[in-house]
């Protein structure tokens, strides 16, 4: 199994771990519902070391990138971050990305960690078609990526740096020394709520994590697993590729229709895409809590209130902060309107739930 | 990692009392610690009955589900129904409040086939 530069300090403060795409990873320290009211409240912080860095540099790196995915990358300015599907010419979807925008020429691409070899073929091959210069280059190893999020997380990493973290607004980064150590950090997360991702090199991974854990102390930062982090991007509705979106499922019908900008000259997927846009894509993601006991597990069927099936749940928990049991999944879009009752299939029974808007919270 | 006296277990990290012919059950400290946040329990009825090794119920912590399975033969009396709003009662008192059925024994000879107290933790450093 592949492990972060972390490994053995969750081993040694007790983490419980779990193989995750073949990664073995802290699912969690102090339980997965505290941690996740601790994250909401105070601040968390996540070991997502996992996660794969690409980095495609050249002359031609922004029209380039403006083709792989769907969302506009080349024109926003130098240390933004932008979200993006990156799909395939049927328009199902490779991955969902985060996309640093470095230079004009040079751009960081954060992919899922189960994704990264995938996603390293699957850009180096578009690139050796596209016309102009490009490199791509894999450096997943040689980052350590650290993500504190929560509420209080400026207050806590700001004792560990000289620079001004209000110079780094929400989907911004710079590079600034953190506890003596220079790194790229962005205002970024995957919990819905402030906080800073933090990419440097894997050898200084346990003097960050000491030192962030020590400054957070008074604060409440504790450290926190993949549960958290499941749950609550999930009440914040958050995708998870393998769950929510896949190679099965488009950007349109997953609500990513923000992240597709149909005005680019082309973008791999786009005739596919438009085709979906124009007749309306038959079935939608949808948020939905359960009205009676149960909690809806990923594939579980989802029926419409005459008991005919219309689609399955792509994610489905107990949601700490509302204390109901939620989830997501893709229904025909003509049962897809907050209000609308539809049933779930736990097991063998049906439990009804509403579809609502979201994000949950 | 609590593992009380006068109790039998299962390979299933079950635990059962018996007094009288009468049975209760549930699951044991090492059981809730592994499942994390309990969030869930579907019960069986009263009245239903079960062979021993059957699939009674299921189990839901936040991240997985686990079915509950049955340690002896015999007719559930009671269910725990304090467990359908508080849940979490499974991981804070297992052996006590946190109890899930209640069973009347059809065959007690079936009692020989589970561990004690010794065994159990000797299974558990096993398992380990």
């Amino acid at each position: 199994m592949e492990k972060t530069p972390l490994n053995s300090v969750h081993h040694e403060m007790g983490a419980k771990m779990t193989d995750f795409g073949g990664w073995e990873m802290p699912v969690e320290y102090s339980g997965i519902i505290d941690e996740h009211k601790t994250v909401r409240r105070d601040a968390g912080l996540f070991d997502v070391s996992h996660m794969g860095e690409i980095v495609v540099r050249g002359q031609e790196a922004g029209s380039f990138i403006d083709y792989l995915v769907t969302n506009r990358v080349s024109t926003v300015p130098q240390g933004k971050v932008v979200y993006s599907p990156m799909c395939y010419p049927e328009g199902g979807i490779v991955d969902d990305l985060l996309i640093y925008k470095i230079q004009d020429d040079q751009y960081f691409l954060v992919v899922n960690a189960s994704n990264t070899e995938k996603d390293f073929a699957w850009i180096s091959e578009q690139a050796a078609k596209f016309s102009g210069e490009v490199e791509v280059k894999n450096h997943s190893r040689n980052y350590a990526l650290l993500a504190l999020q929560g509420p209080r997380s400026e207050e806590i990493l700001s004792q560990l740096t000289p620079a001004s973290l209000d110079d780094i607004p929400a989907f911004n980064f710079s590079n600034i020394e953190v506890d003596g150590i220079d790194m790229l950090v962005s205002r970024t997360g995957y919990t819905g709520e402030d906080g800073f991702e933090l990419y440097f090199a894997p050898e200084k991974a346990e003097k960050i994590w000491q030192s962030l854990l020590k400054a957070g102390e008074r604060a409440g930062l504790k450290p926190a697993g993949l549960g958290a982090r499941d749950t609550l991007r999930l009440e914040k509705c958050l995708c998870l590729y393998g769950n929510d979106i896949s190679k099965e499922t488009n950007p349109l019908e997953a609500g990513l229709g923000w992240t597709v900008k149909f005005d680019k000259d082309d973008f791999v997927g786009k005739d596919a895409l438009e085709r979906v846009k124009e007749a309306g894509p038959p079935r939608k993601l949808v948020g939905f809590i359960l009205q009676d006991r149960g909690i809806a597990r990923h594939n579980y069927p989802i029926l419409s209130s005459q008991e005919e099936e219309i689609g399955h749940v792509t994610s489905g928990s107990y949601s700490p902060s509302l204390e109901e049991n939620i989830g997501l999944g893709y229904v025909e879009s003509s049962q897809a309107q907050p209000g609308q009752i539809i049933k779930i299939k736990i097991r063998s029974r049906l439990v009804s739930a509403e579809v609502v808007e979201t994000p949950f919270i | 990692m609590k593992v009380p006296e006068g109790l039998y277990y299962t390979e299933d990290h079950e635990w059962l009392k018996v007094e009288n012919g009468a049975g209760t059950m549930g699951i044991t400290d090492f059981a809730q610690e592994e499942l994390g946040d309990i969030v869930f329990v579907e019960l069986p009825e009263v009245g239903d009955d079960f062979q021993q090794h059957d699939n009674f119920g299921v189990i839901e912590s936040v991240k997985a589900v686990s079915d509950l399975y049955i340690p002896v033969s015999g007719e559930i009396t009671g269910i725990n129904e304090k467990l359908l709003d508080q849940p979490e009662l499974v991981n804070d008192e297992p052996y006590q409040e946190g109890w899930i059925v209640k069973i009347k024994l059809s065959d007690e000879g079936e009692l020989d086939e589970l561990m004690d107290a010794e065994d159990y933790r000797e299974f558990l450093k096993e398992e380990a």
